[in-house]
């Protein structure tokens, strides 16, 4: 029998409260892709943890190289020749390039206390040509694209002689032709016999990269995919563990004759926002479609009074209102959900029920002032019931909820604040495949109830699947409105790329 | 029409978008250096215009005597300002350098005039009782996962009782010339030793600071600890060693004080905590860590001494020298966050 260069075997790993892993098992082999897929919490991080030293399994065998091996920690995994580029980033974004790449591991002198720097950026300056990186190794890494940094990432993993090397994710960050670039390096990685374990969301780069797929589901082992025999359908089944539509699109609601709750006219900013205007009628979601950088965003926050505007009239239910900050917006009842749920949208440290009733406090004290917490914990209860939070009480701390879960409390929030328009900017963004679908029900659920609502995403399945009218933006302006029936991913894409020759 | 990368809207929270034309090489801008080196820059333009101010107003204060005497006052707060810079730079704190002080000069004093040991042991030892100090600093907040700023605050008061035990609430005095002269004496006409030990210690710590595997780890500390650690870099014994440090410089400071007074004054050290840490930010560190530099700290400090010297001669009050000294250091410090909030 063949050796494999990696044979993971009945991993198990435990945390206080979560089983995280359970009896996992893969195998990979010198010079392959194994794309490592499941949805968020299923365990992939976790694993990756375990092989690269950071956590220590509980139970299971892991062999390299025919040898039964123990992990017990980063310097361990380095030398076995075992190497992650992690889904977070970890610069130090005041060290230099070169600096990043050899962090402990600098050319020395002098009794190895010296830092020999001219030999540190030659070397540096050597690895980055080999690998086609165009960077300056003595550049400060925090001056740097997002895109640059992974690339300096990726620079750090392949400087030691790794014969495994674990991507978590990482093209999440890069632009299509730069994407293209790592997976050349990718080829040439495999080329010289390197396995390596790809973890990524999207799916669409598995056929192009991947030799098998493994597929976990809740810390378990799900099966394996090999090349020719794996399509993105039978993948995400395999994830979710039931059949999820593609092409779904709303039902057909006419909200054509509803009253208009949100004009918006002319409305320019100094930077990017030019001259846009729009209706939002009751019980309609808006979706706005564009590439990154449209201006989507930027019309949200300008709407909302978080950035300045240069000209332009907002007015809600017939009236002319006068919005310069965020907390006017929630005075005339527009809530803003912004795509940075963790950092802007929840305190991920306090309870379920601190979070729905944040905004709305002063509705549940007594005349003295204080809160009056029963009052409002059957508050967050109700909406807990109604939206299908999962979570096992209002005193969960909102950390431990999934990502879905997490949207449906900041949605709960804004419903408690009496907000009749809703924007939602990438409400899916982080949030499993399966729980997708339970956040456009939602949101669909919310728009028959009269609620108004605008979805900002750059997926253009969800447009289409949520919005009865689609407003396409380029480069700042609106290029164009499609009623649902008419739009298809096409027509979507010829408006959002108006102007870009 | 050419098209340019549009800004990503999830720029906010990452650093601004930079297009780089295709195939060139990169260097690095002259403007991206001089923008690193504002506050430092801002700082050294700061104390220029300081003592040509000070000088126009009085013709006694750009005096060599003056001047040597702004010097020897810089050197107490300046030699542990130039060891606290290595903590903070990790993005850590350390309250106890002022107490601190205080007892390893009252050590200093236990050893050489109490214990009659020779001279270079008790400079040692006092030397030594601040690196003790400095390392148990680094072991409370690497084992014992505390804060910095707990760790050694509580190492700031049990330094102030310890002192005050140990001399009986007294002044040590020292007889010997030859300890006094390690301040005073002159080995360059005019300028007192405690001046050429500062800028000693702030040679060394550049050095230190910019060409070693102790400077190196001591910014990607502060830049970033745990991606630091999980490079591989054993982080707890390079924090612990970075306070380590910083309690050997302490120790200097206090065998200078000693030195400088004749005695170990035991009630002496506190406020000089704060007043290194100011010199320190003044000097262009940031308190969240990874950047800093020696000669901005040195800079720093000589603002602090040159100001209160130039208001002392002004006749203003001394009451008044702490309000200019805060709104100093609350300018620095908006300068600072605008740079940053620039960056941002």
């Amino acid at each position: 029998m063949t050796t494999h260069l990696l044979d993971v075997d009945g991993i198990s790993k435990s945390f206080p409260g979560v089983q995280a892993l359970k009896d996992v098992r893969f195998r990979l082999d010198r010079g392959e892709v194994l794309a490592l897929v499941g949805e968020n919490g299923a365990g992939k991080s976790s694993l990756m943890k375990i092989l690269s030293g950071i956590y220590t399994k509980d139970d299971g065998t892991i062999r390299f190289e025919g040898k039964e091996i123990e992990i017990d920690g980063p310097r361990a995994a380095q030398a076995l020749g075992i190497s992650i580029i992690h889904q977070e980033m970890n610069l130090m974004p005041h060290l230099t390039v070169a600096q990043n790449i050899y962090i402990g591991r600098e050319p020395r002198g002098l009794g190895g206390f010296v830092l020999r720097e001219r030999a540190l950026n030659k070397k540096a300056g050597e690895l980055l040509r080999r690998l086609r990186i165009d960077l300056d190794p003595r550049q400060e890494v925090g001056e740097l694209t997002v895109a640059k940094q992974q690339m300096v990432e990726i620079a750090k993993a392949l400087s030691v002689d790794s014969k495994v090397l674990i991507m978590d994710e990482p093209t999440s960050s890069l632009t299509a032709s730069e994407s293209e670039t790592l997976f050349r390096l990718i080829e040439g990685l495999k080329a010289d016999g390197t396995g390596i374990i790809y973890i990524s969301h999207r799916m669409e780069e598995l056929g192009r990269i991947a030799d098998r797929v493994t597929v976990i589901r809740d810390g378990r082992y799900v099966g394996t995919l090999e090349k020719g025999s794996f399509d993105v359908p039978t993948i995400i089944e395999m994830m979710v563990g039931r059949h999820i539509d593609e092409n779904a699109r709303p039902a057909t609601i006419d909200t054509h004759d509803n009253d208009v709750v949100l004009k918006v006219e002319n409305l320019s900013t100094r930077s990017l926002v030019t001259d846009v205007s729009f209706e939002l009628r009751r019980g309609e979601i808006l979706g706005f479609a564009g590439l990154m950088g449209a201006g989507r965003t930027e019309v949200a926050r300008a709407i909302i009074g978080a950035d300045p505007k240069t000209s332009g009239t907002i007015t809600v239910n017939g009236k002319a209102v006068g919005i310069t900050k965020p907390t006017d917006a929630v005075r005339h009842g527009i809530g803003y959900l912004s795509e940075d749920r963790k950092a802007l949208g929840l305190l991920l440290g306090q309870t379920v029920s601190e979070n729905i009733l944040l905004p709305s406090l002063p509705n549940f004290t007594n005349p003295l002032g204080f809160v009056q917490p029963a009052k409002g914990r059957n508050v967050a209860k109700r909406y807990v019931d109604q939206l299908k939070i999962k979570t096992p009480s209002v005193q969960q701390v909102t950390k431990l909820l999934s990502g879905g879960n997490q949207q449906k409390v900041v949605i709960a929030k804004w419903l408690e604040r009496d907000c009749d328009i809703l924007i939602f900017d990438e409400p899916t963004r982080g949030i499993d495949v399966g729980a997708k679908d339970e956040i456009y029900a939602l949101l669909t659920d919310l728009a028959a109830r009269g609620k108004s609502i605008i979805v900002i995403s750059s997926e253009l399945p969800e447009v289409l699947r949520l919005s009865h009218r689609i407003a396409v933006m380029a480069t700042g302006r609106i290029t164009g409105f499609l009623d649902n029936e008419k739009a298809t991913q096409n027509s979507v894409m010829e408006l959002a790329t108006r102007g870009h020759e | 029409m050419t098209t340019s990368t549009p800004p990503t809207p999830t720029s906010s929270a990452t650093a601004p978008e930079q297009i780089n034309p295709p195939g060139g090489t990169e260097r690095r801008p002259i403007g991206q250096v001089l923008r690193s080196q504002l506050q430092q820059s801002l700082a050294f333009a700061t104390l220029v215009v300081l003592i040509i101010f000070f000088s126009i107003s009085s013709s006694s204060f750009f005096t060599v005597s003056n001047i040597s005497g702004i010097l020897l006052s810089t050197a107490v707060i300046g030699i542990l300002a130039v060891g606290t810079t290595f903590v903070i730079i990790t993005g850590g704190i350390d309250l106890s350098i002022g107490t601190g002080m205080t007892l390893c000069a009252v050590m200093t004093g236990v050893f050489i005039t109490d214990m009659g040991l020779p001279l270079i042991v008790g400079v040692i030892g006092g030397i030594a009782t601040g690196a003790l100090m400095g390392f148990i600093n680094g072991l409370n907040i690497t084992f014992l996962g505390l804060p910095p700023f707990i760790a050694t605050l509580a190492m700031m008061l049990i330094a102030q009782g310890l002192a005050l035990v140990i001399s009986g609430v007294a002044p040590i005095y020292f007889a010997e010339q030859a300890f006094k002269d390690i301040a005073l004496g002159t080995l360059i006409p005019g300028l007192p030793n405690a001046v050429l030990i500062l800028f000693a210690c702030a040679l060394v710590a550049y050095v230190v600071l910019s060409k070693t595997i102790l400077g190196r780890y001591t910014f990607a500390i502060g830049s970033n600890e745990e991606a630091t650690r999980l490079s591989g870099v054993n982080t707890r014994k390079w924090t612990i060693l970075i306070y380590t440090v910083a309690g050997i410089f302490t120790g200097i400071a206090g065998v200078v004080i000693a030195a400088r007074l004749g005695s170990a004054q035991p009630q002496l050290g506190t406020g000089y905590e704060l007043q290194a840490i100011a010199a320190v930010i003044i000097g262009g560190t940031s308190l969240l860590g990874g950047r800093g530099s020696i000669l901005g700290t040195l800079i720093g400090a000589l603002i602090m001494s040159v100001l209160i010297n130039g208001l002392r001669i002004l006749s203003i009050q001394t009451e008044w020298q702490n309000v200019v000294v805060g709104i100093v250091i609350l300018v620095a410090v908006f300068t600072d966050s605008l740079r940053r909030r620039r960056e941002a």
